[in-house]
Protein backbone atom coordinates (compact mmCIF):
# COMPACT_ATOMS: atom_id res chain seq x y z
CA UNK A 1 0.00 0.00 0.00
CA UNK A 2 2.65 2.36 -1.15
CA UNK A 3 0.57 4.89 -2.97
CA UNK A 4 -1.54 5.61 0.71
CA UNK A 5 1.90 7.85 1.95
CA UNK A 6 0.27 9.92 -0.94
CA UNK A 7 -2.83 10.39 0.89
CA UNK A 8 -1.65 13.59 2.69
CA UNK A 9 -1.00 15.35 -0.55
CA UNK A 10 -4.32 14.46 -2.08
CA UNK A 11 -5.90 15.53 1.24
CA UNK A 12 -3.90 19.15 0.95
CA UNK A 13 -4.66 19.38 -3.04
CA UNK A 14 -8.56 19.28 -2.05
CA UNK A 15 -7.86 20.67 1.10
CA UNK A 16 -6.42 23.88 -0.16
CA UNK A 17 -9.34 24.04 -3.21
CA UNK A 18 -12.02 23.81 -0.76
CA UNK A 19 -10.55 26.67 0.62
CA UNK A 20 -10.47 24.90 3.66
CA UNK A 21 -8.61 26.22 6.90
CA UNK A 22 -5.14 25.78 5.91
CA UNK A 23 -3.71 24.93 9.04
CA UNK A 24 -6.55 22.38 9.69
CA UNK A 25 -5.88 20.68 6.53
CA UNK A 26 -2.38 20.63 6.92
CA UNK A 27 -2.59 18.95 10.32
CA UNK A 28 -5.43 16.53 8.97
CA UNK A 29 -2.89 15.78 5.73
CA UNK A 30 0.30 15.30 8.51
CA UNK A 31 -1.62 12.93 11.32
CA UNK A 32 -2.61 10.52 7.70
CA UNK A 33 0.70 11.20 5.90
CA UNK A 34 2.06 9.74 9.07
CA UNK A 35 -0.70 6.88 9.89
CA UNK A 36 0.22 5.04 6.40
CA UNK A 37 3.55 5.52 6.91
CA UNK A 38 3.32 3.31 9.99
CA UNK A 39 3.87 6.31 12.51
CA UNK A 40 1.66 6.14 15.72
CA UNK A 41 -0.76 8.61 16.61
CA UNK A 42 1.45 9.89 19.56
CA UNK A 43 4.82 10.28 17.48
CA UNK A 44 3.15 12.06 14.67
CA UNK A 45 1.91 14.56 16.79
CA UNK A 46 5.52 14.78 18.28
CA UNK A 47 7.46 15.18 15.19
CA UNK A 48 4.34 18.46 14.45
CA UNK A 49 6.40 19.99 17.47
CA UNK A 50 9.78 18.96 16.78
CA UNK A 51 9.79 20.21 13.25
CA UNK A 52 7.70 23.38 14.06
CA UNK A 53 9.86 24.31 16.78
CA UNK A 54 13.18 23.51 14.84
CA UNK A 55 11.61 26.10 12.07
CA UNK A 56 10.70 28.72 14.30
CA UNK A 57 13.54 30.64 12.12
CA UNK A 58 10.83 30.71 9.43
CA UNK A 59 8.87 33.62 11.43
CA UNK A 60 11.66 35.22 13.12
CA UNK A 61 12.63 38.05 11.04
CA UNK A 62 9.18 38.60 10.18
CA UNK A 63 8.08 39.17 13.90
CA UNK A 64 11.03 41.42 14.89
CA UNK A 65 10.77 43.22 11.88
CA UNK A 66 7.02 44.18 12.52
CA UNK A 67 7.75 46.49 15.37
CA UNK A 68 9.54 48.90 13.29
CA UNK A 69 8.25 48.84 9.95
CA UNK A 70 4.44 49.50 11.80
CA UNK A 71 6.26 52.24 13.80
CA UNK A 72 7.79 53.75 10.27
CA UNK A 73 4.22 53.31 8.87
CA UNK A 74 2.70 55.02 11.98
CA UNK A 75 4.78 58.00 10.91
CA UNK A 76 3.91 58.03 7.41
CA UNK A 77 6.80 55.71 5.51
CA UNK A 78 4.25 54.42 2.91
CA UNK A 79 2.72 57.92 1.90
CA UNK A 80 6.60 59.30 1.91
CA UNK A 81 7.32 56.86 -0.65
CA UNK A 82 4.19 57.49 -2.34
CA UNK A 83 5.08 61.59 -2.55
CA UNK A 84 8.57 60.84 -3.22
CA UNK A 85 7.54 58.38 -6.45
CA UNK A 86 5.31 61.04 -7.74
CA UNK A 87 7.70 63.63 -8.41
CA UNK A 88 9.70 61.16 -10.80
CA UNK A 89 7.92 61.86 -15.03
CA UNK A 90 8.61 58.07 -16.21
CA UNK A 91 7.71 56.23 -13.24
CA UNK A 92 4.99 53.88 -14.03
CA UNK A 93 3.97 50.77 -11.50
CA UNK A 94 5.64 48.54 -13.81
CA UNK A 95 8.92 50.24 -13.62
CA UNK A 96 9.19 50.78 -10.40
CA UNK A 97 8.61 46.33 -10.39
CA UNK A 98 10.36 45.91 -12.69
CA UNK A 99 13.65 48.09 -11.15
CA UNK A 100 13.07 46.45 -7.54
CA UNK A 101 13.30 42.46 -9.36
CA UNK A 102 16.62 43.71 -11.20
CA UNK A 103 18.11 45.08 -8.07
CA UNK A 104 16.74 42.16 -5.73
CA UNK A 105 18.46 39.89 -8.67
CA UNK A 106 21.67 41.41 -8.57
CA UNK A 107 21.92 41.99 -5.13
CA UNK A 108 21.46 38.20 -4.18
CA UNK A 109 23.28 36.68 -6.71
CA UNK A 110 25.97 38.54 -5.03
CA UNK A 111 25.09 37.07 -1.61
CA UNK A 112 23.71 40.36 -0.17
CA UNK A 113 20.59 39.28 1.23
CA UNK A 114 18.34 42.58 1.34
CA UNK A 115 14.64 42.93 0.56
CA UNK A 116 11.95 40.79 1.62
CA UNK A 117 7.79 41.28 1.94
CA UNK A 118 7.95 42.77 4.86
CA UNK A 119 10.78 45.10 4.53
CA UNK A 120 10.85 46.34 1.58
CA UNK A 121 7.84 44.79 -0.28
CA UNK A 122 4.78 46.43 2.09
CA UNK A 123 6.46 49.74 3.18
CA UNK A 124 8.29 51.06 -0.04
CA UNK A 125 7.79 49.00 -3.46
CA UNK A 126 4.15 48.96 -3.08
CA UNK A 127 3.15 52.09 -2.59
CA UNK A 128 6.07 53.47 -4.58
CA UNK A 129 4.75 51.46 -7.83
CA UNK A 130 1.19 52.89 -6.18
CA UNK A 131 2.30 56.02 -5.99
CA UNK A 132 3.86 55.61 -9.40
CA UNK A 133 0.04 54.65 -10.99
CA UNK A 134 -1.72 57.37 -9.62
CA UNK A 135 0.12 60.19 -10.71
CA UNK A 136 -0.02 58.51 -13.99
CA UNK A 137 -3.64 57.54 -14.22
CA UNK A 138 -5.32 59.36 -11.57
CA UNK A 139 -6.96 57.61 -8.34
CA UNK A 140 -6.80 53.82 -8.43
CA UNK A 141 -9.81 51.51 -7.71
CA UNK A 142 -8.91 48.48 -5.16
CA UNK A 143 -8.85 46.20 -7.66
CA UNK A 144 -6.25 47.95 -9.31
CA UNK A 145 -4.69 48.20 -5.95
CA UNK A 146 -4.56 44.70 -5.39
CA UNK A 147 -3.20 44.03 -8.68
CA UNK A 148 -0.36 46.30 -8.49
CA UNK A 149 0.85 45.12 -5.02
CA UNK A 150 0.45 41.59 -6.01
CA UNK A 151 2.88 42.61 -9.02
CA UNK A 152 5.31 43.46 -6.48
CA UNK A 153 5.10 40.43 -4.07
CA UNK A 154 5.42 38.70 -7.43
CA UNK A 155 8.81 40.40 -8.30
CA UNK A 156 10.11 40.12 -4.75
CA UNK A 157 9.96 36.22 -4.98
CA UNK A 158 10.94 35.87 -8.40
CA UNK A 159 14.03 38.04 -8.05
CA UNK A 160 15.35 36.35 -4.88
CA UNK A 161 14.48 32.48 -6.23
CA UNK A 162 16.23 32.95 -9.82
CA UNK A 163 19.57 34.77 -8.95
CA UNK A 164 20.01 33.49 -5.35
CA UNK A 165 21.79 30.35 -6.71
CA UNK A 166 24.34 32.09 -8.86
CA UNK A 167 26.35 32.77 -5.49
CA UNK A 168 27.75 29.83 -4.27
CA UNK A 169 27.58 30.45 -0.49
CA UNK A 170 23.67 30.07 -0.63
CA UNK A 171 21.68 27.55 0.79
CA UNK A 172 20.67 25.61 -2.17
CA UNK A 173 24.31 25.18 -3.85
CA UNK A 174 25.75 23.72 -0.33
CA UNK A 175 22.52 21.55 -0.26
CA UNK A 176 23.50 20.29 -3.88
CA UNK A 177 27.08 19.89 -3.32
CA UNK A 178 25.99 17.88 0.11
CA UNK A 179 23.49 15.76 -2.15
CA UNK A 180 26.45 14.96 -4.55
CA UNK A 181 28.76 13.87 -2.15
CA UNK A 182 26.66 11.82 0.34
CA UNK A 183 25.95 9.98 -3.16
CA UNK A 184 29.98 9.85 -4.10
CA UNK A 185 29.73 11.81 -7.34
CA UNK A 186 32.21 14.99 -7.32
CA UNK A 187 30.38 18.31 -8.53
CA UNK A 188 32.01 21.73 -8.33
CA UNK A 189 29.63 24.34 -6.88
CA UNK A 190 31.28 26.76 -9.34
CA UNK A 191 30.21 24.61 -12.47
CA UNK A 192 26.01 24.91 -10.91
CA UNK A 193 26.48 28.21 -9.94
CA UNK A 194 27.73 29.11 -13.47
CA UNK A 195 24.77 27.55 -15.36
CA UNK A 196 22.16 29.57 -13.76
CA UNK A 197 22.89 32.55 -15.32
CA UNK A 198 20.47 32.44 -18.28
CA UNK A 199 17.82 31.47 -16.53
CA UNK A 200 18.20 34.67 -14.11
CA UNK A 201 18.42 37.26 -17.30
CA UNK A 202 15.07 35.24 -18.53
CA UNK A 203 13.70 35.84 -15.49
CA UNK A 204 13.93 38.93 -15.50
CA UNK A 205 12.90 39.25 -19.12
CA UNK A 206 9.61 37.75 -18.28
CA UNK A 207 9.15 39.84 -15.13
CA UNK A 208 9.55 42.94 -17.88
CA UNK A 209 6.97 41.43 -20.20
CA UNK A 210 4.57 40.89 -16.94
CA UNK A 211 5.09 44.13 -15.76
CA UNK A 212 4.32 46.04 -18.99
CA UNK A 213 1.07 43.98 -19.28
CA UNK A 214 -0.09 45.54 -15.93
CA UNK A 215 0.83 48.80 -16.87
CA UNK A 216 -0.95 48.30 -20.02
CA UNK A 217 -3.68 47.42 -17.89
CA UNK A 218 -3.76 50.21 -15.90
CA UNK A 219 -3.42 52.84 -19.09
CA UNK A 220 -6.43 51.08 -20.58
CA UNK A 221 -8.90 51.44 -17.21
CA UNK A 222 -7.73 55.18 -16.98
CA UNK A 223 -8.77 55.57 -20.59
CA UNK A 224 -11.99 53.86 -20.23
CA UNK A 225 -12.85 56.38 -17.40
CA UNK A 226 -12.44 59.18 -19.34
CA UNK A 227 -15.24 60.44 -20.51
CA UNK A 228 -15.64 60.08 -24.50
CA UNK A 229 -14.80 63.52 -26.55
CA UNK A 230 -17.64 65.11 -27.72
CA UNK A 231 -17.45 66.20 -31.30
CA UNK B 1 23.89 28.47 23.02
CA UNK B 2 26.79 30.52 24.98
CA UNK B 3 26.60 33.88 23.76
CA UNK B 4 24.27 36.57 23.73
CA UNK B 5 24.15 36.80 20.27
CA UNK B 6 23.19 33.11 18.94
CA UNK B 7 19.75 32.94 17.20
CA UNK B 8 18.43 31.76 20.63
CA UNK B 9 18.97 34.93 21.87
CA UNK B 10 16.35 36.86 18.79
CA UNK B 11 14.08 33.66 19.60
CA UNK B 12 13.72 34.79 22.96
CA UNK B 13 13.42 38.55 22.21
CA UNK B 14 10.75 37.15 19.22
CA UNK B 15 8.53 35.30 22.00
CA UNK B 16 8.42 38.39 24.15
CA UNK B 17 7.18 40.61 21.45
CA UNK B 18 4.51 38.08 20.65
CA UNK B 19 3.66 37.33 24.18
CA UNK B 20 3.63 41.66 23.76
CA UNK B 21 1.02 41.17 21.51
CA UNK B 22 -1.22 38.50 23.31
CA UNK B 23 -1.32 40.90 26.47
CA UNK B 24 -2.12 43.82 24.12
CA UNK B 25 -4.91 41.35 22.92
CA UNK B 26 -6.02 40.88 26.30
CA UNK B 27 -6.76 43.81 27.44
CA UNK B 28 -8.65 45.18 24.42
CA UNK B 29 -11.96 44.63 25.47
CA UNK B 30 -13.24 45.38 22.25
CA UNK B 31 -11.43 42.55 20.86
CA UNK B 32 -13.72 40.54 18.39
CA UNK B 33 -12.67 36.85 19.53
CA UNK B 34 -10.48 38.85 23.06
CA UNK B 35 -9.78 35.69 25.32
CA UNK B 36 -9.33 32.92 22.43
CA UNK B 37 -6.94 35.36 20.24
CA UNK B 38 -4.70 35.71 23.04
CA UNK B 39 -4.79 32.56 23.96
CA UNK B 40 -3.27 31.86 20.45
CA UNK B 41 -0.66 34.33 20.79
CA UNK B 42 0.22 33.27 24.09
CA UNK B 43 1.22 29.85 22.77
CA UNK B 44 2.94 31.19 19.80
CA UNK B 45 5.05 33.85 21.99
CA UNK B 46 5.53 30.56 24.13
CA UNK B 47 6.66 28.34 21.90
CA UNK B 48 8.76 30.72 20.35
CA UNK B 49 10.41 31.58 23.77
CA UNK B 50 11.32 28.33 24.96
CA UNK B 51 10.12 25.44 22.51
CA UNK B 52 13.31 23.43 22.71
CA UNK B 53 12.57 23.20 27.03
CA UNK B 54 9.32 21.81 26.09
CA UNK B 55 10.15 18.47 24.51
CA UNK B 56 8.60 17.40 21.71
CA UNK B 57 5.56 15.65 22.82
CA UNK B 58 4.34 19.23 24.38
CA UNK B 59 5.24 21.29 21.76
CA UNK B 60 3.02 19.20 19.48
CA UNK B 61 0.04 18.99 21.32
CA UNK B 62 0.31 22.57 21.98
CA UNK B 63 0.76 23.29 18.17
CA UNK B 64 -2.33 21.36 17.78
CA UNK B 65 -4.37 23.67 20.82
CA UNK B 66 -3.41 26.74 18.34
CA UNK B 67 -4.61 24.91 15.48
CA UNK B 68 -7.96 24.31 17.17
CA UNK B 69 -8.33 27.75 18.00
CA UNK B 70 -7.73 29.08 14.57
CA UNK B 71 -9.34 26.72 12.73
CA UNK B 72 -12.54 27.78 14.44
CA UNK B 73 -12.37 30.85 13.75
CA UNK B 74 -11.45 32.35 17.41
CA UNK B 75 -8.23 34.10 16.11
CA UNK B 76 -9.37 37.24 14.63
CA UNK B 77 -7.58 40.93 14.34
CA UNK B 78 -8.56 44.04 16.63
CA UNK B 79 -11.29 46.13 15.65
CA UNK B 80 -8.80 49.23 16.74
CA UNK B 81 -8.83 51.59 14.15
CA UNK B 82 -5.76 52.82 12.39
CA UNK B 83 -4.21 56.03 13.19
CA UNK B 84 -5.61 58.01 10.64
CA UNK B 85 -4.24 59.07 6.82
CA UNK B 86 -3.99 62.78 7.78
CA UNK B 87 -1.74 62.13 10.41
CA UNK B 88 0.02 60.04 8.77
CA UNK B 89 0.61 61.96 5.76
CA UNK B 90 1.68 65.53 7.79
CA UNK B 91 4.22 63.36 9.74
CA UNK B 92 5.55 62.36 6.61
CA UNK B 93 5.77 65.89 5.75
CA UNK B 94 7.22 66.88 9.44
CA UNK B 95 9.86 64.04 8.87
CA UNK B 96 10.83 64.15 5.29
CA UNK B 97 13.14 61.40 3.50
CA UNK B 98 14.78 60.95 7.28
CA UNK B 99 11.76 58.28 7.38
CA UNK B 100 13.30 56.57 4.84
CA UNK B 101 16.69 56.08 7.36
CA UNK B 102 16.07 53.07 9.48
CA UNK B 103 14.66 51.27 6.18
CA UNK B 104 17.37 52.26 4.47
CA UNK B 105 19.50 51.01 7.31
CA UNK B 106 18.72 47.73 7.81
CA UNK B 107 19.39 46.24 4.10
CA UNK B 108 22.77 48.16 4.80
CA UNK B 109 23.24 46.56 8.14
CA UNK B 110 22.74 43.14 7.02
CA UNK B 111 25.45 43.65 4.50
CA UNK B 112 27.76 44.95 7.06
CA UNK B 113 27.34 42.82 9.64
CA UNK B 114 27.44 40.08 7.70
CA UNK B 115 30.48 40.75 6.33
CA UNK B 116 32.06 41.59 10.02
CA UNK B 117 30.85 38.05 11.00
CA UNK B 118 31.63 36.41 8.08
CA UNK B 119 34.86 37.65 6.56
CA UNK B 120 35.62 39.76 9.27
CA UNK B 121 35.92 36.96 11.61
CA UNK B 122 33.66 38.68 13.94
CA UNK B 123 31.64 36.01 14.74
CA UNK B 124 34.34 33.37 15.46
CA UNK B 125 35.76 35.98 17.93
CA UNK B 126 32.12 35.82 19.51
CA UNK B 127 31.09 32.13 19.14
CA UNK B 128 28.31 32.76 16.54
CA UNK B 129 29.34 30.75 13.91
CA UNK B 130 25.95 29.74 12.41
CA UNK B 131 22.77 31.66 10.43
CA UNK B 132 24.99 34.28 10.17
CA UNK B 133 22.55 36.12 7.53
CA UNK B 134 19.83 35.48 9.83
CA UNK B 135 22.27 36.65 13.03
CA UNK B 136 22.96 39.85 10.93
CA UNK B 137 19.16 40.47 9.86
CA UNK B 138 18.13 40.66 13.43
CA UNK B 139 20.45 43.01 14.76
CA UNK B 140 20.42 44.78 11.75
CA UNK B 141 16.21 45.34 12.68
CA UNK B 142 17.16 45.52 16.58
CA UNK B 143 19.40 48.55 15.63
CA UNK B 144 17.21 50.18 12.95
CA UNK B 145 14.28 50.26 15.74
CA UNK B 146 16.35 52.47 18.19
CA UNK B 147 17.44 54.44 15.39
CA UNK B 148 13.16 55.12 14.21
CA UNK B 149 12.49 55.60 17.32
CA UNK B 150 15.14 58.42 17.88
CA UNK B 151 13.94 60.06 14.06
CA UNK B 152 9.95 59.49 15.37
CA UNK B 153 10.25 60.66 18.81
CA UNK B 154 7.91 57.90 19.64
CA UNK B 155 7.45 56.24 22.86
CA UNK B 156 8.30 52.78 23.71
CA UNK B 157 4.55 51.75 23.59
CA UNK B 158 4.49 52.99 20.03
CA UNK B 159 6.27 50.03 18.16
CA UNK B 160 4.73 47.10 20.66
CA UNK B 161 1.40 48.98 19.54
CA UNK B 162 2.15 48.93 16.06
CA UNK B 163 3.88 45.67 15.72
CA UNK B 164 0.65 44.07 17.35
CA UNK B 165 -1.45 45.62 14.50
CA UNK B 166 0.54 44.24 11.79
CA UNK B 167 1.10 40.88 13.51
CA UNK B 168 -2.28 40.52 13.76
CA UNK B 169 -3.21 41.83 10.23
CA UNK B 170 -1.63 38.31 9.42
CA UNK B 171 -3.50 36.84 12.08
CA UNK B 172 -3.23 32.97 11.88
CA UNK B 173 -1.74 32.57 8.68
CA UNK B 174 1.81 33.48 10.46
CA UNK B 175 2.73 29.89 11.68
CA UNK B 176 1.66 28.22 8.50
CA UNK B 177 4.83 27.78 7.07
CA UNK B 178 6.23 26.35 9.54
CA UNK B 179 3.35 24.05 10.17
CA UNK B 180 3.69 23.06 6.02
CA UNK B 181 7.68 22.94 7.09
CA UNK B 182 6.42 20.26 9.71
CA UNK B 183 4.13 18.45 7.21
CA UNK B 184 7.41 18.38 4.54
CA UNK B 185 9.25 17.09 7.19
CA UNK B 186 6.54 14.11 8.13
CA UNK B 187 6.17 13.71 4.37
CA UNK B 188 9.87 13.05 4.48
CA UNK B 189 9.96 10.50 7.07
CA UNK B 190 7.01 8.37 5.35
CA UNK B 191 8.78 8.36 2.09
CA UNK B 192 6.27 9.83 -0.02
CA UNK B 193 8.74 11.15 -2.37
CA UNK B 194 10.05 7.94 -3.36
CA UNK B 195 6.87 7.18 -4.39
CA UNK B 196 6.48 10.27 -6.70
CA UNK B 197 9.78 9.92 -8.05
CA UNK B 198 9.04 5.83 -8.83
CA UNK B 199 5.78 6.64 -10.49
CA UNK B 200 6.86 9.00 -12.67
CA UNK B 201 9.86 7.12 -13.46
CA UNK B 202 7.76 4.14 -14.36
CA UNK B 203 5.15 6.34 -15.84
CA UNK B 204 7.22 7.97 -19.03
CA UNK B 205 9.32 6.80 -21.86
CA UNK B 206 12.83 8.34 -20.21
CA UNK B 207 14.43 6.45 -22.86
CA UNK B 208 14.52 9.49 -24.93
CA UNK B 209 16.71 11.82 -23.55
CA UNK B 210 14.24 14.94 -24.04
CA UNK B 211 11.80 12.74 -22.14
CA UNK B 212 14.46 12.20 -19.11
CA UNK B 213 14.69 16.16 -19.34
CA UNK B 214 11.43 16.80 -19.29
CA UNK B 215 10.25 13.71 -16.30
CA UNK B 216 12.97 15.59 -14.41
CA UNK B 217 12.11 18.92 -14.48
CA UNK B 218 8.34 18.34 -14.08
CA UNK B 219 8.26 15.94 -10.87
CA UNK B 220 10.94 18.88 -9.85
CA UNK B 221 8.32 21.19 -10.08
CA UNK B 222 4.89 18.85 -9.23
CA UNK B 223 6.80 17.29 -6.29
CA UNK B 224 7.75 21.23 -4.66
CA UNK B 225 4.27 22.11 -5.39
CA UNK B 226 3.02 19.33 -3.10
CA UNK B 227 5.72 19.95 -0.69
CA UNK B 228 5.77 23.67 -0.50
CA UNK B 229 9.55 23.18 -0.72
CA UNK B 230 12.45 22.78 -3.38
CA UNK B 231 14.70 21.57 -1.39
CA UNK B 232 13.12 18.85 -0.14
CA UNK B 233 11.94 17.64 -3.85
CA UNK B 234 15.87 17.67 -4.71
CA UNK B 235 17.19 14.65 -3.11
CA UNK B 236 14.21 12.87 -3.81
CA UNK B 237 13.83 13.44 -7.72
CA UNK B 238 17.52 13.70 -8.44
CA UNK B 239 18.06 10.25 -6.58
CA UNK B 240 14.76 9.03 -8.26
CA UNK B 241 15.09 10.28 -11.72
CA UNK B 242 18.34 12.54 -12.50
CA UNK B 243 20.84 10.24 -11.61
CA UNK B 244 19.46 7.39 -13.11
CA UNK B 245 17.88 8.79 -16.54
CA UNK B 246 20.04 11.88 -17.13
CA UNK B 247 23.17 10.89 -16.31
CA UNK B 248 23.90 7.41 -15.95
CA UNK B 249 21.03 6.55 -19.12
CA UNK B 250 22.24 9.30 -21.24
CA UNK B 251 25.68 10.75 -19.64
CA UNK B 252 24.06 14.41 -19.22
CA UNK B 253 26.30 16.64 -16.80
CA UNK B 254 25.21 16.33 -13.53
CA UNK B 255 26.32 19.97 -12.73
CA UNK B 256 23.74 21.41 -15.17
CA UNK B 257 20.84 19.01 -14.21
CA UNK B 258 21.15 19.98 -10.66
CA UNK B 259 21.80 23.91 -11.08
CA UNK B 260 18.56 24.27 -13.67
CA UNK B 261 16.48 21.21 -11.86
CA UNK B 262 16.31 23.37 -8.57
CA UNK B 263 15.09 26.04 -10.68
CA UNK B 264 12.58 23.88 -11.96
CA UNK B 265 11.54 23.09 -8.71
CA UNK B 266 11.16 27.09 -8.01
CA UNK B 267 8.59 27.17 -10.46
CA UNK B 268 6.89 25.00 -8.55
CA UNK B 269 7.33 27.01 -5.09
CA UNK B 270 5.80 30.33 -6.96
CA UNK B 271 2.68 28.39 -7.85
CA UNK B 272 1.77 26.38 -4.67
CA UNK B 273 0.01 27.74 -1.45
CA UNK B 274 2.22 24.85 0.47
CA UNK B 275 5.08 27.75 -0.09
CA UNK B 276 2.79 30.08 2.46
CA UNK B 277 5.61 32.10 3.24
CA UNK B 278 6.29 33.13 0.06
CA UNK B 279 3.10 33.21 -1.29
CA UNK B 280 -0.32 33.31 1.08
CA UNK B 281 2.05 35.80 4.00
CA UNK B 282 2.62 38.49 1.96
CA UNK B 283 -1.10 38.34 0.48
CA UNK B 284 -1.95 38.75 4.07
CA UNK B 285 0.46 41.66 4.32
CA UNK B 286 -0.26 43.47 1.77
CA UNK B 287 -3.84 43.75 2.88
CA UNK B 288 -5.11 41.58 -0.28
CA UNK B 289 -8.62 39.86 0.08
CA UNK B 290 -7.89 37.49 -2.35
CA UNK B 291 -5.45 35.34 -0.20
CA UNK B 292 -3.66 33.75 -3.73
CA UNK B 293 -3.17 36.96 -5.07
CA UNK B 294 0.22 36.27 -5.44
CA UNK B 295 0.11 33.05 -6.80
CA UNK B 296 -2.08 34.15 -9.37
CA UNK B 297 0.49 36.96 -10.41
CA UNK B 298 3.14 34.77 -10.48
CA UNK B 299 1.39 31.67 -12.64
CA UNK B 300 2.63 33.35 -16.18
CA UNK B 301 6.02 33.90 -14.56
CA UNK B 302 6.41 30.75 -13.07
CA UNK B 303 5.02 28.66 -16.36
CA UNK B 304 7.03 31.08 -18.68
CA UNK B 305 10.66 30.48 -16.92
CA UNK B 306 9.89 26.91 -16.27
CA UNK B 307 9.55 26.55 -20.30
CA UNK B 308 12.65 28.16 -20.96
CA UNK B 309 14.46 26.32 -17.92
CA UNK B 310 13.49 22.99 -19.49
CA UNK B 311 14.66 24.13 -22.87
CA UNK B 312 17.79 24.88 -21.53
CA UNK B 313 18.16 21.96 -19.49
CA UNK B 314 17.48 20.26 -22.64
CA UNK B 315 20.25 22.49 -25.02
CA UNK B 316 23.11 22.07 -22.61
CA UNK B 317 22.80 19.24 -20.34
CA UNK B 318 23.78 16.49 -23.02
CA UNK B 319 26.40 19.03 -24.47
CA UNK B 320 28.69 20.01 -21.61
Amino acid sequence: MELLKLAGIVIVALGFALRLNPLLVVVVAGLATGLAGGLSLHRTIELFGEYFVENRYMSLALVLAFPVIGLLERYGLRERAEMLIRSQAHASAGRVILLYQAIREITIACGIPIGGHPGMVRPLVAPMAEGAATAQHGALDDRQRADIRAHAAAAENTGNFFAEDIFIGVGAILLMKGFFDSVQMNVGVWDMALWGFPTAIAALVIGWWRYRALDRRLAAAAQARRPAPTP
Amino acid sequence: MSTILSLEAFYVLAGLIVLGVSVAVARDAHHPTRWTSAAFWFLFGLLFLAGKQFGNATAGYLVLAMVALAATNRVRKSDAAETPPEERVASATRLGNWIFLPAILIPVLVIVLYLALEKGGLGAMIGVTKNLTLVALCLATVIALGVALRITGASLISPMQEGSRLLQSVGWALVLPQLLAALGGIFAKAGAGEVVAGLVARGLPTQFPFVAVLAYCLAMAVFTIAMGNAFAAFAVITSGIGIPFIVQMHGGNPAIMAALGMLAGYCGTLCTPMAANFNLVPAMLLDLDDKYAVIKAQLPIAGAVFVFNLLMMWALVYRF
